[in-house]
């Protein structure tokens, strides 16, 4: 029994290894890109499309909506980076379901490089969209003595990221192979299930409190209201 | 220790390789799509609605028309209807007019015809009568009658009036032939020299004279000399007879015919 996946390691050259977690990221990572590929390869730009750009295409939409319902103004800059950190997240908990999967957000290593990017991204954005003085600045807001709260505050949120969804992640795993030595058959596949739900929303999590964590960093963008 | 931090690394490499992936294989493709479809929504929408203002346009434009057209057409209609009711007007006072020349006319003619037929009519039975006259005095004409003529023309040269005396002496006297004396009968030698001696009584000079026998003078005598003439005749008296008779016939069929055709108008 392992806590992470780190701890399978296929192969090992000194420092540089194999374990399972860059293992089946690689799998997922190629499943997605394969996928993607296989499915806007014949886009339609018609009305009539494929069931399956229907469904990339509300993912996308949705995700762009919730982007922006976060309140930031070009969603699309943002998609990428927290698209792909809700779709790969999302991904890795629903493959949970083939039997000898291990999922790599089970693995705090995976989830501190996640919390990471955050850590790395959110800067930059505010850096982009303010410029550095402005965003430096607003580190001593209102008060030079909210500095260290502020740093204090933007290392915690990172740790927080990566331990919730690691203790998730893992959690899940773990109730998983408890519960197949003491109960087989029934009570796993509930808590598979169950599993499943908690994946998707702490997918939703992560994503949105990066994407809020960019909000914050950049200027918030409060949609008027509609007067039509 | 649940930290490994080359698989931290290797899976933050990673993640920055699936958001190139992603980029690339999903969110562009996707995002075109969904552009491209926008677009073309948004095209269909406004060729739809500046179709529908095209058609809303023509409609009215149509509608416009057509009233107008209603309305020429009714404009028209009236003016037709006025037109064909001034034409009626027009034709029945041409046909009224027509009729009435007609009528006219054939009153003239029907007057013509029966002043002609009557004018005919008139001169034929004057013709007649003048005819069975002169035949039944020819007739009746014989030497006794003659001698008797020879008489009342020697007493008309006696007691002729003095104007017609002196325009006769003066006749003779000028005359460079001698005087006719024609008669419907060869006169006897008595008779002519009763006339020879009533001429030279009544002028009291030897008139040279020579007879001729006429037939046109039907009964009677007559003494012509350098454009003067004195003629006692049957001819003569049924010449003026006819005359009168004449004048009368051309003033009594002027009023007849009319009366006539009036009436037959009338019914």
């Amino acid at each position: 029994m392992h806590l992470s996946p780190d701890e399978i390691i296929f192969c090992q050259h000194g420092f540089f290894k194999l374990n399972a977690t860059i293992a089946f990221t690689w799998g997922l990572m190629l499943v997605m890109a394969l996928g993607s590929k296989l499915i806007t390869r014949k886009l339609s730009m018609g009305h009539k499309r494929s069931r399956w750009q229907n469904l990339l295409e509300i993912i996308v939409s949705a995700i762009l909506q919730q982007i922006e319902d976060v309140g930031l103004r070009y969603p699309e800059k943002y998609l990428g980076y927290l698209g792909t950190l809700f779709l790969f997240v999302a991904a890795a908990s629903l493959c949970t379901l083939i039997p000898g999967y291990e999922t790599p957000t089970a693995s705090l290593s995976t989830t501190l490089a996640l919390a990471l990017c955050v850590f790395v991204m959110v800067p930059l954005f505010g850096i982009e969209d303010q410029g550095l003085k402005r965003y430096l600045e607003s580190y001593i807001e209102p008060s030079v003595i909210m500095l260290p709260f502020n740093l204090i505050s933007e290392i915690s949120r990172t740790l927080a990221l990566a331990v919730r969804l690691f203790g998730n992640m893992m959690s899940g795993a773990m109730i998983v192979a408890i519960l197949l030595t003491i109960t087989p058959f029934i009570f796993p596949v509930v808590i598979t299930l169950l599993g499943l739900l908690t994946g998707m929303v702490q997918a939703y999590i992560f994503s949105i409190l990066a994407a809020v964590y960019i909000a914050a960093a950049t200027r918030v963008h409060r949609p008027q209201p509609d007067i039509n | 220790m649940l930290i490994d931090w080359f698989t931290v690394g290797a899976q933050a490499l990673n993640f920055l390789i699936l958001i190139w992936l992603m980029k690339r294989f999903l969110y562009q493709p996707i995002l075109h799509a969904i552009d491209v479809r926008e677009k073309l929504i948004a095209k269909q929408l406004a060729d739809a609605e500046s179709k529908r203002t095209e058609a809303r346009q023509e409609r009215d434009e149509f509608q416009r028309k057509n009233k107008e057209f209603d309305q020429q057409r009714a404009a028209l209609l009236d003016q037709a209807a006025e037109d064909a009711k001034a034409e009626q007007q027009r034709l029945l006072a041409e046909a009224r007019q027509a009729v009435d020349a007609l009528k006219t006319k054939r009153q003239e003619t029907l007057q013509n015809d029966a002043r002609n037929l009557n004018q005919a009519i008139s001169r034929r039975i004057q013709q007649e009568t003048f005819t069975i006259a002169r035949k039944v005095l020819t007739d009746i004409a014989t030497v006794s009658l003659e001698a008797q003529i020879g008489e009342v023309f020697t007493r008309r040269l006696r007691e002729m009036d003095e104007q017609t005396k002196e325009k006769l002496a003066l006749a003779l006297e000028t005359a460079a032939s001698p005087a006719l004396v024609s008669s419907a009968f060869e006169l006897s030698a008595e008779q002519r020299v009763a006339i020879q001696n009533a001429l030279n009584a009544t002028f009291s000079a030897e008139i040279c004279i020579q007879f001729k026998t006429s037939p046109n003078l039907i009964s009677g005598i007559e003494l012509t000399t350098n454009g003067q003439k004195l003629v006692w005749s049957i001819a003569d008296y049924l010449g003026s007879l006819e005359k009168n008779v004449s004048e009368l016939l051309k003033i009594k069929p002027e009023t007849k015919p009319e009366e006539a055709l009036e009436t037959k108008a009338n019914d």
